[in-house]
């Protein structure tokens, strides 16, 4: 088993908002090991954004946060404004769908990348120019040398992705997380930016946790899943076994919901995602699941081990047997 | 045998687009859509398909007339429409209804539900106060007549790309251009949009053109399938040969790109790695616009236009070198 980089246990996060306080998130647990790819799918509005913002310390100051985060053994949680600085960028990097908010348009695409790597290295402006180009190639940008001396604006959606991702893995983070980083890309640009990420991960055992909505992605590049719905993690195990044999209610839903091939009748999840204001009580999925009885309504049902998946299902032994997505 | 309903000959959109570059100023053609012809049937769903700027929603908006097509003809159950007078025109305008990608943009938030469903039958001057229209509409989509009183903000993204679909049954169209309607939709509902255009075509017997980037999508629903680079179609045909036999390099590129839900088939797929991205409409590399990108390119791809062109598999291609 590959050593634990960041452990995630009982994360809260409050907004305190005009119609009153909303839970965004509702007691996550979560284990990313060294050099896994882990994906984290859910429906919009699920917390996967605030979970990761919680832990990077990049929520406003309204947001309330509880739990704990341990980074390499390092609580993020409570720390200082200094102390989350220090960690950001050099031991956990955050890149969005937005490539062009997370890059300054007044500055050239080299510089960027030198002042996060002299931001926390010991390095000669030269060295860290040099290193600029590098890391421009490790990603994949032609004539590298050439494209550090341009700005921003000179380079098109999925190399403006890339030269994030640059920006990112600069100081060779231990976890990279990434929030639907190919939401905004075309198809053919996402199956680069795609490679982009696995090479990062394979050629510097850097961990990934990939945020989509996409299942696909998740199928081709994970190798564990998260499962979340209603701010809390309703199920993870290994791709293989989530796909094989889902056992959660709602990741049997998500999974039968998809088009493939054939023509046969598409499959929703009937009902509405939960009002995260007022969410039902016990197992939010209550109001959407099939198999719900009384005793769901009673208490939020913990992750347990079932086989090789960790589910959140108060009925998860009683259910049928699901059928395979594989 | 189904019959024609739209015929699409040589459509071309060019827009203009002043830049302000430093103290000059600049004109130049954004070339949207460049020579595209295709036709629907009635009661069948043609699917677009293309990255984005490829100049799908462009197509779409040119056959309702929402803007003025550059050169080209548009066909509507026979008619050519820029020859049609303006009270033909808005008689044949009802029977084409457009639905948009964004459930939270499309409704007017200080309408009712009711009011916005009404509003097509009120502009077209249909008579009568409408409201067993309205509630008749309600349930066809799957919500309920207590629904009309109320405003978009207290529905979903799904509920409210169901009353935009309400709103364009309304004056009973023959044809419905859907325009990402379920872009911006879960999966898990998604799934029901999907089953109510289906469910409504085999009802009403209206035609779809069902504009997408999900190319899952698209082959769950389409009956046809074009693919669009950068203003023109590539390849068209029907669904099962284009989806099984591409013939395009692009078609087979796009579909290779897609991320399937199972890891078995993703794991031991091989990909076919596009470099680079779409280049600009406003200079489209000369002769086949894909060649900047194409791993096929010889040099004539350079020199000499591709024309559409029928494969054995049934559909047309343009390319000079096309898979098999
Ligand atoms: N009003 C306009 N003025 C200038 N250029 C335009 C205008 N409308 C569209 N274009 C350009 O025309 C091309 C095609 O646009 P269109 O929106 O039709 O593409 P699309 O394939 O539907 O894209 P998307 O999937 O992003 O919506 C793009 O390059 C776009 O920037
Ligand atoms: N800054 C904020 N203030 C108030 N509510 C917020 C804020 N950010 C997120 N939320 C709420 O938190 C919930 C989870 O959001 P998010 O984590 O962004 O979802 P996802 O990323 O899964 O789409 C949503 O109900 C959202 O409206
Ligand atoms: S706990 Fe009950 S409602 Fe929740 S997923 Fe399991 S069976 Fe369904
Ligand atoms: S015409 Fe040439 S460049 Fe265009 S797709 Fe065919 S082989 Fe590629
Ligand atoms: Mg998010
Ligand atoms: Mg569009």
């Amino acid at each position: 088993m590959a050593e634990k980089v960041l452990e995630i246990r009982d994360l809260h996060v409050t907004f305190d908002t005009p119609s009153g306080p909303l839970e965004a998130v509702r007691g996550v647990d979560l284990d990313v090991s060294a050099g896994e790819l882990l994906g984290v799918v859910g429906e919009s509005g699920s917390g996967k954004s605030v979970s990761f913002l919680a832990t990077m310390g990049l929520l406003p100051a309204r947001a309330r946060v509880t739990g704990s985060v341990l980074l390499a053994g390092e609580q993020l949680i409570g720390a200082s404004a200094k102390q989350m600085r220090s960690v950001r960028g050099r031991l956990l990097s955050m890149i969005f769908q937005d490539p062009l908010s997370a890059l300054n348009p007044v500055h050239r695409i080299g510089d960027q990348i030198s002042e996060m790597l002299r931001s926390h290295q010991n390095l000669s402006a030269r060295d860290a120019d040099k290193r600029a180009v590098e890391l421009l190639d490790i990603v994949g940008i032609p004539q590298p040398g050439d494209r550090a001396r341009q700005y921003p604006h000179e380079f098109s959606g999925g190399m403006r992705q890339r030269v994030v991702i640059a920006i990112a893995i600069a100081n060779n983070p231990k976890v990279l997380i990434a929030d639907e980083p190919t939401t905004a890309l075309d198809v053919t640009v996402q199956a680069q930016i795609l490679e982009v990420i696995e090479r990062v991960q394979e050629r510097f055992g850097t961990a990934v946790v990939l945020i989509t909505h996409d299942l696909g992605v998740i199928a081709r590049v994970a190798d564990r899943v998260n499962v979340m719905y209603a701010g809390r993690n309703v199920e993870q195990g290994t791709i293989e076994s989530l796909f094989d044999h889902p056992s959660h209610p709602y990741t049997r839903g998500l999974l039968a919901s998809l088009p493939r091939p054939g023509k046969q009748r598409l499959k929703p999840i009937t009902g509405f995602p939960p009002n995260m204001l007022n969410p039902p009580s016990g197992c939010a999925f209550h109001t959407r699941c099939e198999y719900a009885a009384d005793i769901c309504k009673g208490e939020m049902p913990p992750l347990v081990g079932f086989g090789d998946l960790q589910t959140a299902c108060v009925r998860a032994k009683e259910l049928p047997k699901s059928e395979s997505f594989v | 045998m189904s019959s024609e309903l739209l015929k699409v000959t040589n459509l071309v959109k060019n827009f203009e687009l002043r830049v302000n570059n430093g103290a000059r100023r600049k004109k130049r053609i954004v070339q949207a859509v460049t020579n595209v012809s295709f036709s629907v049937d009635k009661g069948q769903t043609l699917g677009l398909v293309g990255e984005s700027g490829s100049g799908k929603t462009t197509v779409g908006r040119c056959i309702l007339r929402l803007i003025e097509p550059t050169s080209g003809s548009v066909e509507f159950e026979g008619h050519d429409l820029s020859s049609l007078k303006f009270e033909e025109m808005r008689a044949l305008r009802r029977k084409m209804q457009i639905v948009f990608q964004d459930p939270f943009a499309s409704l007017d938030p200080k309408m009712t539900v009711g009011a916005s469903i009404t509003e097509p039958m009120v502009v077209q001057g249909v008579p009568g106060d409408h409201s067993d229209k309205v509630i008749e509409l309600l349930e066809l989509v799957g919500l309920s007549a207590d629904h009309a009183q109320r405003f978009p903000h207290e529905f979903s993204g799904g509920q409210r790309q169901r009353i935009g679909v309400a709103r364009a049954l309304a004056l009973n169209p023959a044809l419905i251009v859907l325009d990402e309607p379920v872009s911006a939709l879960d999966v898990s509902i998604q799934a029901g949009v999907v089953n109510l255009f289906e469910d409504l075509q085999s009802r009403l017997g209206m035609s779809y053109i069902f504009i997408a980037h999900d190319l899952s999508v698209v082959q769950h629903i389409a009956d046809r399938v074009a693919v669009m680079y950068l203003g023109k179609i590539v390849e068209i045909g029907d669904q099962e040969s284009v989806y099984a036999r591409p013939t395009h390099p692009y078609t087979k590129a796009l579909l290779s790109a897609v991320p399937l839900p199972d890891p078995k088939i993703e794991r031991a797929r091989h990909r076919i790695m596009l470099e680079g991205d779409v280049p600009s409409p406003v200079n489209p590399p000369s002769g086949c616009r894909f060649r900047t990108r194409c791993w096929k390119a010889q040099d004539v791809c350079a020199q000499e236009e591709p024309m559409l062109t029928v494969r054995p598999s049934g559909q047309m291609s343009a390319c000079h070198f096309p898979e098999s």
